[in-house]
C-alpha cells in the first residue's frame, strides 16, 4: 500500500445532536480542512461549522443583471437600429412589449448561471471524483448516518491525535481514508479516440449532406413547391367534372349581375327591352370604343361587315341590311347577349351598360349609310 | 410545540420510519423488475402515443386541412390543447417553489413527483404550437438569429413573448428538478450494485458526497432557483394569457385573464398532480410519505383556485354588462346560451360547482371522492380552453363570417397523442428516478433535525 496517500480520518456518529456537537468542538479546535457530511441540510450546521454564509446569491445577482443588460442593448439594436420596422404603431423601442422577453431572459440566465456556478466553482465539475467515494463511510452517510473527516492536509492534522480526538467525541467506526495518485497519461491520438472522430465527422457531414440536397426536395420539406393546384394547360383537375372553374353555387348569382330575362326568346327582348341610355357625346364615344374593340374585328370598322378576319372566319352579315336596320334595341341587345348562329355571347366582355351604348354607336353607323332628309336640317 | 417554531411543527411524514427505510422504500421501483401491470400500462400509453404519431404524419404530409380549423376558428384544437397541458405544467413548480418559499414542509413529498410532472407536461405542451404551424421543421424561425433577410423575429407579439416564456419555463423547471436530483443520484450511487447504473449515477450526481460544505451552497441555490421560478410560473401562464388579451376579439380582450389563467392553471395542475399521486402512492406504499393529510392540503388549493376560477368567469359576465360594449355582452351570452352551451356548462359545473363539495371534510379526505373531483377539473379545465378559444372567434364581429367548429377525427387523435406521450414519460419517470425526493423526505421526518439548534 505505498502508493497510496491517506487523505483523513472519518468518524460516523447517529444523531443530528450529536453531529452539530461534534462539528462544534472540530471548529473550535481550530481544524480548517475538515467536512461533515450528512444525508441531508441538518440545520444550524452553518454554524456549527463556522462557515460565512454563501456567496452564490451575489452570483445569481450578477450573472442575471448582466443576461437582463445584454439582452436588452440586443433588443435595442435588433429593433431600433438594425432593422426598425412599424408593428401595430408602436414605436420602434416599444418599451412595455419588450418587458416579457426581458423578464424571462433575466431569469433564465440568472438561473442557468448560478447552477453552472455552483457546480464548477463548488463542486469542482467536470472533477467528479473524490477519496471519500466508494468508502463504507460515503455508504453510511448518504442513508443514516452523520459523519465528520478531518483531512491529512489540515495543518493541524497528527494521525494518532486525530483519531483518538473522534474517539473523544463518541465517533463509532473510526477509519483512515487514502487515495491514489492518479498518474494516467490520456493518449489524443489513440485509435479509439480517432475512430470516433471519424464517426462524428461522417455522421455530421452525412446529415448535412442529406437534409441540404435530399430531404429538402421531399414531401413535404419542400417548401411547397408540390401543391393540389390546378395549371393551366394541364388536364389534372381536383375535381370529378374535369374542370377547374366551379359553377355558382346554385340559387346564388355573382355581385352586380342580374338574371337575364329573355334567355332563347329573341321576340320578347325585342319587344320589351328599351334602350335605357341616352346618344349622347359620352355615351356614343364608350360605344365607339367597345364595338372597335369587340365587334370591328368581324363586322367591320364601319358594320359593312368586311372584317379584318375575311375569308378565315364566315363573314357575318352587313349591319347595314334592312333587317339590321328594323331590329329593335331590344333584338339587338339578345344578339349582344346570348349570340347568334357563329357569334357567340358576349356577357362576358360588354356589361349591360356598354351594350346598349355599342347598340347606340351601330345605329349611328347605320344612319350615316341611310341618312334620311331631316338629319340635313 | 408553538406553531411558530419550525422544526417543533407536527410531522408531515406519518409515524417515524427510520431513514434508512425511506431510502430502500424510495428507491425500490428503481432497484426491481417492472411488473406486469407496468408493462401493460406503457403499452396502453404507448399505443395512444403512436395514435397521435400517426395522425401528426398524416397532417403534417397532407396538411392541416386534416384539422377541423376553420376559417373563423383558426386556433382550434391546437392551442386548446396548448394551453391546456402548459396549466397543467403550473402545479410542480409552484409546490416546489413557491410553497418551498412558503416553508410548507408537505411540499417535501410530492415536490419531486410534481416537478417532472411539469417537465413533462410543458413539454406536451411545447409540442402543440409547433404542431398548429402545420410545418414544424420550421420553427427555428421562431428563434432570433441572424439570417440571411437580415429580419428578426417580432419581440412585440404575444406569441413569440410565449416562446421565451414556455423555454425559459421548461429550462428552469428542468434545472430545479435536476438540482433536486443531485443528492438522490449520490444516494442512489452508493446504494446500487449493478456496474452501469454505478457510473450512470456517478455522473449524474457530479460528485455530491452529502458534505455539509456543499450543501450551503446547494441550499442557496435551490433558494435563489424558487426566488426566480416563482415570478417565472406566474409569468408563464400570464404570457399565454396574453395570446388572447392583447388582441382585441370579444371576449378575449380583458385585464382580468392574466390572474384568471394563472388561478386556472394552478388548479387544473393541482388536480392532475393530485390524481396521479393517489396511484402512486398506493402503488408504491408511499402512504405515509405522501398521507392523506397532505392529499388533503391539495384539495383545499383546489377549492380556492376553483374559486378564484369561478370568481373570474363571474367577472368576465360582469365586465360585459358594466362595459357596454356590445360585442362583449353578445360573446358572453353566447358562451352560455348559444351553440357552444353545452361546453360552457360542462366548464361550469366542472370547476366551480363540484370542487365546491370540498368544503367537508370528509369529502377531501376520501381517496376515490377526491379522485373522481380531480377528474371532473381536469376535464372542465380541458373544457374551458375550449370555450375560449373556440366561441370567441367561432362568433366574431362579422356575422357573415361566423362558423360552426368541428374537431376531427384527427384532432381527437392528436390529443389522445398527448395523453400517451404525458404518461409514457410518467411511468418511465416512475421506474428510472426516485419519484419522491429521498433527501428532502428525510429532512422533515420527526426527530431529524437537531432538538436544539438555534434557527
Amino acid at each position: 500500500m505505498s502508493d497510496k496517500t491517506l487523505y483523513g480520518y472519518t468518524g460516523l456518529f447517529d444523531t443530528p445532536d450529536e453531529i452539530i456537537n461534534a462539528a462544534n468542538t472540530v471548529a473550535d479546535k481550530g481544524y480548517t480542512r475538515y467536512d461533515v457530511n450528512t444525508p441531508y441540510p441538518v440545520h444550524g450546521m452553518d454554524k456549527a461549522m463556522k462557515l460565512r454564509p454563501s456567496k452564490l446569491g451575489y452570483a445569481a445577482l450578477a450573472f442575471g443583471l448582466s443576461g437582463l443588460l445584454s439582452f436588452f442593448v440586443l433588443l435595442y439594436w435588433m429593433l431600433v437600429i438594425d432593422y426598425p420596422l412599424v408593428i401595430g404603431g408602436k414605436p420602434f423601442f416599444a418599451f412595455p412589449a419588450f418587458i416579457p422577453v426581458l423578464f424571462e431572459v433575466l431569469v433564465l440566465s440568472a438561473s442557468v448561471a448560478t447552477v453552472i456556478t455552483m457546480i464548477t466553482v463548488y463542486f469542482k465539475f467536470p472533477n467528479i471524483s473524490h477519496p471519500l467515494h466508494d468508502t463504507p463511510y460515503m455508504k453510511n452517510v448518504s442513508v443514516d448516518k452523520y459523519g465528520i473527516c478531518i483531512e491529512a492536509a489540515d495543518e493541524k492534522f497528527n494521525e494518532s491525535e486525530v483519531k483518538s480526538f473522534l474517539a473523544e467525541l463518541g465517533a463509532k467506526d473510526i477509519a483512515p481514508v487514502y487515495f491514489e495518485e492518479v498518474d494516467e497519461e490520456i493518449k489524443i491520438l489513440e485509435p479509439k479516440f480517432i475512430g470516433l472522430l471519424v464517426l462524428v465527422a461522417v455522421i455530421v457531414s452525412g446529415g448535412t449532406y442529406f437534409s441540404l440536397n435530399k430531404l429538402m426536395f421531399m414531401i413535404p420539406f419542400n417548401w411547397m413547391m408540390q401543391q393540389e393546384k390546378i395549371i393551366a394547360q394541364d388536364n389534372k383537375s381536383l375535381f370529378a367534372d374535369d374542370f377547374a372553374m366551379r359553377q355558382p353555387v346554385r340559387g346564388t348569382i355573382a355581385r352586380g349581375t342580374m338574371p337575364y330575362k329573355y334567355a332563347g326568346n329573341p321576340d320578347a327582348a325585342g319587344e320589351n327591352l328599351k334602350n335605357p341610355l341616352l346618344p349622347t357625346v359620352g355615351n356614343l364615344e364608350l360605344g365607339k370604343k367597345k364595338y372597335n374593340i369587340y365587334c370591328s374585328p368581324c363586322h367591320g370598322n364601319y358594320g359593312e361587315g368586311d372584317s379584318r378576319l375575311k375569308g378565315q372566319f364566315p363573314n357575318p352579315p352587313s349591319l347595314h341590311s334592312d333587317k339590321a336596320r328594323t331590329w329593335t334595341d331590344g333584338r339587338i341587345y339578345h344578339a349582344i347577349t346570348e349570340g347568334q348562329n357563329v357569334m357567340p355571347a358576349y356577357t362576358s366582355q360588354l356589361d349591360p351598360e356598354e351594350r346598349w351604348a355599342v347598340i347606340h354607336y351601330v345605329r349611328a353607323l347605320q344612319r350615316s349609310l341611310n341618312a334620311k332628309e331631316s338629319d340635313l336640317e | 410545540m408553538t406553531s411558530s417554531d419550525y422544526s417543533q411543527e407536527l410531522s408531515v411524514i406519518e409515524g417515524r420510519p427510520p431513514l434508512r427505510e425511506i431510502a430502500d422504500i424510495i428507491s425500490r421501483p428503481l432497484e426491481t423488475k417492472p411488473d406486469i401491470k407496468f408493462y401493460i400500462a406503457i403499452s396502453i400509453t404507448l399505443t395512444m402515443t403512436g395514435i397521435g404519431a400517426i395522425a401528426l404524419l398524416l397532417s403534417f404530409y397532407y396538411g392541416t386541412g386534416l384539422w377541423g380549423n376553420n376559417n373563423p376558428v383558426g386556433w382550434g384544437l391546437p392551442i386548446v390543447n396548448f394551453v391546456f397541458w402548459v396549466g397543467i405544467g403550473h402545479a410542480g413548480t409552484l409546490i416546489s417553489a413557491i410553497l418551498f418559499l412558503l416553508r410548507q414542509k408537505w411540499r417535501n413529498g410530492i415536490a419531486r413527483f410534481a416537478e417532472g410532472m411539469t417537465i413533462f407536461a410543458v413539454m406536451t405542451a411545447g409540442l402543440f404550437p409547433l404542431i398548429h404551424v402545420g410545418r414544424p421543421w420550421l420553427a427555428g424561425y421562431l428563434m432570433p438569429y441572424p439570417n440571411q433577410h437580415s429580419l428578426w423575429v417580432n419581440f412585440t407579439s404575444p406569441l413569440l413573448w410565449d416562446v421565451f416564456a414556455v423555454s425559459t419555463y421548461l429550462t428552469v423547471s428542468f434545472i430545479f428538478w435536476y438540482v433536486g436530483l443531485i443528492p438522490d443520484f449520490a444516494s442512489l450511487r452508493d446504494r446500487t450494485k449493478n456496474k452501469i447504473k454505478k457510473v450512470i449515477y456517478s455522473v449524474t450526481s457530479l460528485g455530491w458526497r452529502h458534505s455539509n460544505r456543499h450543501w450551503q451552497h446547494y441550499e442557496m441555490v435551490y433558494l435563489v432557483l424558487a426566488g426566480f421560478a416563482t415570478p417565472l410560473v406566474l409569468s408563464v401562464h400570464t404570457i399565454v394569457s396574453f395570446d388572447f388579451a392583447v388582441s382585441i376579439v370579444p371576449g378575449w380582450h380583458t385585464t382580468i385573464f392574466p390572474p384568471y389563467f394563472v388561478a386556472g392553471a394552478v388548479f387544473s395542475g393541482f388536480a392532475m398532480v393530485q390524481n396521479v399521486l393517489i396511484f402512486i402512492r398506493k402503488i408504491f406504499n408511499y402512504e405515509h410519505i405522501i398521507t392523506v393529510d397532505t392529499l388533503e392540503k391539495m384539495n383545499k388549493v383546489l377549492l380556492l383556485t376553483g374559486m378564484m376560477v369561478g370568481y373570474g368567469y363571474s367577472m368576465e359576465f360582469f365586465m360585459a354588462w358594466y362595459s357596454g360594449v356590445q360585442p362583449e355582452q353578445f360573446v358572453f351570452l353566447n358562451r352560455a346560451m348559444g351553440p357552444y352551451a353545452w361546453a360552457y356548462w360542462i366548464m361550469i359545473s366542472c370547476n366551480v360547482i363540484f370542487p365546491q363539495l370540498f368544503w367537508v371534510r370528509r369529502f377531501r379526505r376520501n381517496i376515490k371522492f377526491m379522485f373522481v373531483v380531480a377528474v371532473f377539473v381536469n376535464v372542465g379545465m380541458w373544457f374551458e380552453r375550449f370555450v375560449i378559444v373556440v366561441t370567441s372567434l367561432s362568433r366574431d364581429y362579422l356575422p357573415s363570417s361566423w362558423a360552426y367548429f368541428t374537431p376531427t377525427l384527427t384532432d381527437m387523435a392528436i390529443l389522445l397523442g398527448s395523453f400517451g406521450f404525458f404518461f409514457t414519460f410518467i411511468l418511465l419517470f416512475t421506474k428510472t428516478l426516485p419519484v419522491v425526493s429521498i433527501a428532502e423526505v428525510k429532512s422533515v421526518i420527526e426527530g431529524s433535525q437537531p432538538s436544539h439548534g438555534d434557527h
